[in-house]
């Protein structure tokens, strides 16, 4: 029983030094989970690599949870980094600077390629933008005018396509790759296939003629994927015929399960999406609050450690997970635009 | 009486003609009851073979886990490499980033009798190494720097894909240029594998090490001390307050309004999402009293609060299951009140009140979603000294891995799920224990 009390005094004792010791000295970073396995592997190596700093914490749950974290105010009980597979909002640095995150450090890590792939065991799969958006898009143009989509299987949409039911496992509304996947398939899609002129003609608000372009069928043949690409790798184990969106990196440690899909005759890898052939890449950030350089040990030095060559070079850890390096100059920028201090 | 009388003995009539048998429905009852028999021997067939195909998939997919492959070979500490221009002496932080995988590289290819390899060879043996490497010939080198300039023998881990592909995970029969390991690769694996310098040993690390990106040198370690403090946090602190709060609600608390209200409220409190407490948790202990993210006692309160209803249900119910003779007999003997209670009735509940906290315990152990509010659902690589420092659980732990990319995951995740069943076996064997020694019979 005494043990049980000194334990229980111990804790009582903690939570009261708790408040007190505050100064925290360990860098905590949330948000996406696309950048979360490269966060990993800089947190990692960053640890090693200075011993006199802790590994820093890296949080999963999203750009826009690690975003909300991350504009939630200044000080220790906040977050110091957000990481994003898409760029903040309007709406985000407003949320921010009411919360008096007034100076927020945007820092591009590298490029990020979505691809698209199906079960190892199938033929090879040529996919276009238009086929893309025929096959998928919750209305598309017929003889002029705007129809629920009528197609049930691929070689309705392209006769060179398989000729097997329309199965397409898309990532979810809330996922970072929904957005790039909109504006790079659904919406080129839409123009290439003559949709838009249609949509045009019925309405007039240019918002509202992309959120008819980007809608996405709802009959059960495009499947939204809430969870990860594990996820996404099941449902195509499960159905061998359906076509997945997946992170290039995650492809590249499953190519012996998965077919990759050219898109427009590309067929998708690190180099191809460098020289911005493969239509289908988005920019990776982090975020960093100003007011926490200097405050938080280590933090300048992870931001750099993080934007140095040897980790988002060519040749880098990173690159070799599956990272897309920016070109040289870009990179000499982001390291500049870091050391200048430049905010948003 | 004398209706009796009149009425012939049974006797005299049975001889002559025995009556029809009554219709009782007997073969009808005892057929019901056969039925009823199989449907309970179905429905406790159905389980266990559900138990068991998640045992077999768990454990088939996740023994090879406990195994590790990895590399022994004489790795000479070249001063070339390590410190070509004898400054260690004078600048202490040449031998922290000096550049210790070119050693390993180096002494697994004079292994392989690779003599004068290209680039391209280079990163190839490179590339069946793991990164671990670095930090494990530096502890070595740091901690005694007489080591340079000598050859010992040393233990590393194998990279994760070799690992993956030792192991027969990655199928080897698909084009070289699909899957992670080379054909060379395949072949140096088979050279040293029979060598005997590859061979697989008992992996220490899953248990000891931190979360790590490279799949060979995670391990469950943080995870297993995170979900340790949580649950000496919630036990230290939910058993006493739950069982104070349901002996004065059950045995001195007036029967009114205000007491019925409390109960209806606990009783809802217990079907709560556990989410709410996350955001709770995050309100009350990260917001307002300012305690570290991702730390383990901030989980440990969640999970107290989430514990609590489930412990305070079970205790009254277990108070209320003492017979009210012992009560009687207590008072009638002159016990007070509370003597009553905490000599008489509250040892005969306590098996009762054990279960009921194994219970909360078990389903706190193995809780994630009010963890991912506090920031516990995260990459922690270094071992937590205090419940103040972050941490993860093992659901957690299981969770993300899970979400991994790289195949030496998979195995890894099943082994998780494994660490985690036997830590609630444990505990379940403890309470069973403590059970035994409380258990009286009346």
């Amino acid at each position: 029983m005494t043990t049980l009390k000194l334990t229980a005094a111990a804790l009582v004792a903690s939570v009261a030094f708790g408040g007190a010791a505050m100064a925290r000295d360990q860098i905590q970073i949330a948000g996406s989970s696309t950048v979360l396995p490269y966060a990993k592997i800089v947190a990692e190596t960053f640890g090693e690599t200075y011993p006199d700093f802790k590994t820093p914490i890296v949080e999963s749950g999203g750009s826009s949870g690690g975003l909300k974290e991350f504009c939630k105010g200044v000080g220790p009980d906040t977050i110091d980094i957000a990481n994003a597979s898409r760029a903040i909002k309007s709406s985000e640095i407003d949320a921010c600077k009411a919360a008096g995150v007034t100076e927020i450090q945007e820092v591009k890590i590298g490029y990020d390629g979505i691809v698209f792939a199906t079960d190892a065991g199938n033929a090879d799969l040529k996919l276009e933008p238009k086929d893309l958006y025929q096959a998928l898009a919750a209305e598309i143009v017929v003889d002029g005018k705007l129809v629920a989509n009528p197609h049930k299987k691929w070689s309705e949409v392209n006769p060179s396509l398989p000729d097997a039911e329309i199965a397409a496992y898309i990532p979810g509304e809330k996922h970072g790759t929904r957005e790039v996947f909109e504006e790079k398939i659904l919406a080129e899609g839409c123009e290439a296939a003559g949709a838009l002129e249609a949509i045009k003609a019925a309405v007039s608000d240019e918002k509202e003629q992309f959120a008819k372009c980007v809608a996405v069928r709802k009959d059960g043949l495009a499947i939204d994927i809430d969870g990860d690409y594990t996820e996404t790798l099941a449902r195509i184990d499960a159905n061998k015929s359906g076509i997945g969106v997946f992170g290039l990196s995650f492809y590249e440690n499953n190519a012996d399960k998965l077919k990759v899909a050219t898109v427009s005759g590309v067929t998708p890898s690190t180099e191809t999406i460098a020289s911005g052939e493969y239509p289908v890449s988005r920019p990776l950030f982090f975020y960093v609050k100003k007011a926490h350089l200097g405050v938080i040990p280590g933090l300048k030095e992870y931001v750099e450690f993080f934007t140095s060559d040897d980790m988002i070079g060519p040749d880098s850890p990173l690159a070799e997970y599956g990272l897309v390096a920016a070109p040289d100059a870009e990179r000499e920028e982001i390291r500049a635009s870091f050391e200048g201090g430049k905010t948003m | 009486m004398s209706e009796t009388s009149t009425t012939p003995p049974m006797t005299a009539i049975g001889i002559s003609a025995a009556p029809a048998r009554r219709d009782i429905g007997l073969g009808r009852r005892y057929a019901a009851e056969r039925r009823f028999r199989l449907y309970g021997m179905a429905a406790i067939g159905f389980g266990l073979l559900f138990l068991f195909l998640l045992l077999f998939s768990v454990v088939s997919k996740g023994y090879t886990a406990f195994q590790q492959s990895m590399i022994t070979i004489p790795v000479e500490f070249s001063e070339q490499v390590l410190d070509r221009n004898n400054e260690r002496a004078a600048n202490p932080q040449k031998l922290m980033t000096a550049n210790y995988p070119i050693i390993a590289r180096d002494a697994l290819a004079r292994q392989l009798g690779v003599t004068e390899g290209d680039r391209a060879t280079l990163r190839e043996i490179s590339g069946m190494i793991s990164d671990s490497v670095r930090a494990q010939l530096r502890d070595i080198v740091v901690a005694d720097p007489s080591v340079i300039g000598t050859t010992r023998d040393v233990t590393f881990l194998a990279h994760g894909n070799l690992d993956s592909a030792f192991k027969g995970q990655i199928d080897l029969s698909v084009d070289e240029k699909n899957r992670k390991v080379s054909d060379r690769q395949v072949g140096w694996m088979n050279q040293l594998a029979e060598s005997g310098v590859l061979a697989k040993h008992f992996n220490t690390g899953l248990f000891t090490n931190g979360a790590s990106s490279r799949p060979e040198a995670a391990g469950v370690g943080v995870a297993l001390i995170g979900s340790l403090y949580m649950m000496l946090i919630v036990l230290v602190l939910s058993l006493p307050i739950g069982v104070a709060a349901s002996i004065y609600l059950e045995e001195f608390a007036p029967k009114n309004r205000l007491t019925d209200l409390i109960e209806v409220n606990i009783n809802n409190l217990a079907a709560v999402p556990s989410i709410v407490y996350g955001l709770l948790g995050l309100a009350v202990f990260i917001n307002f009293a300012g305690l570290p993210r991702s730390a383990a006692i901030v989980g440990g309160l969640v999970l107290t609060l989430m514990t609590l209803p489930t412990i305070i249900i079970a205790t009254r119910a277990a108070l209320k299951a003492v017979p009210p003779s012992i009560r009687s007999a207590a008072l009638g003997l002159g016990a007070s009140k509370m003597q009553t209670v905490f000599h008489h009735v509250l040892p005969l509940a306590m098996p009762g009140i054990l279960t009921g906290t194994i219970i909360g315990l078990a389903h706190a152990l193995g809780e994630t979603a009010p963890l991912l509010l506090i920031g516990m659902v995260a990459f922690v690589a270094d071992v937590p000294g205090t419940p103040l420092d972050p941490a993860t659980a093992l659901p957690v732990q299981i969770y993300m891995w899970a979400n991994e990319a790289e195949r030496a995951f998979v195995e890894r995740t099943s082994g998780a799920i494994i660490v985690l069943l036997i830590f609630l076996i444990l505990m379940n064997v403890g309470a069973i224990l403590l059970r035994r020694r409380f258990e009286r019979r009346w």
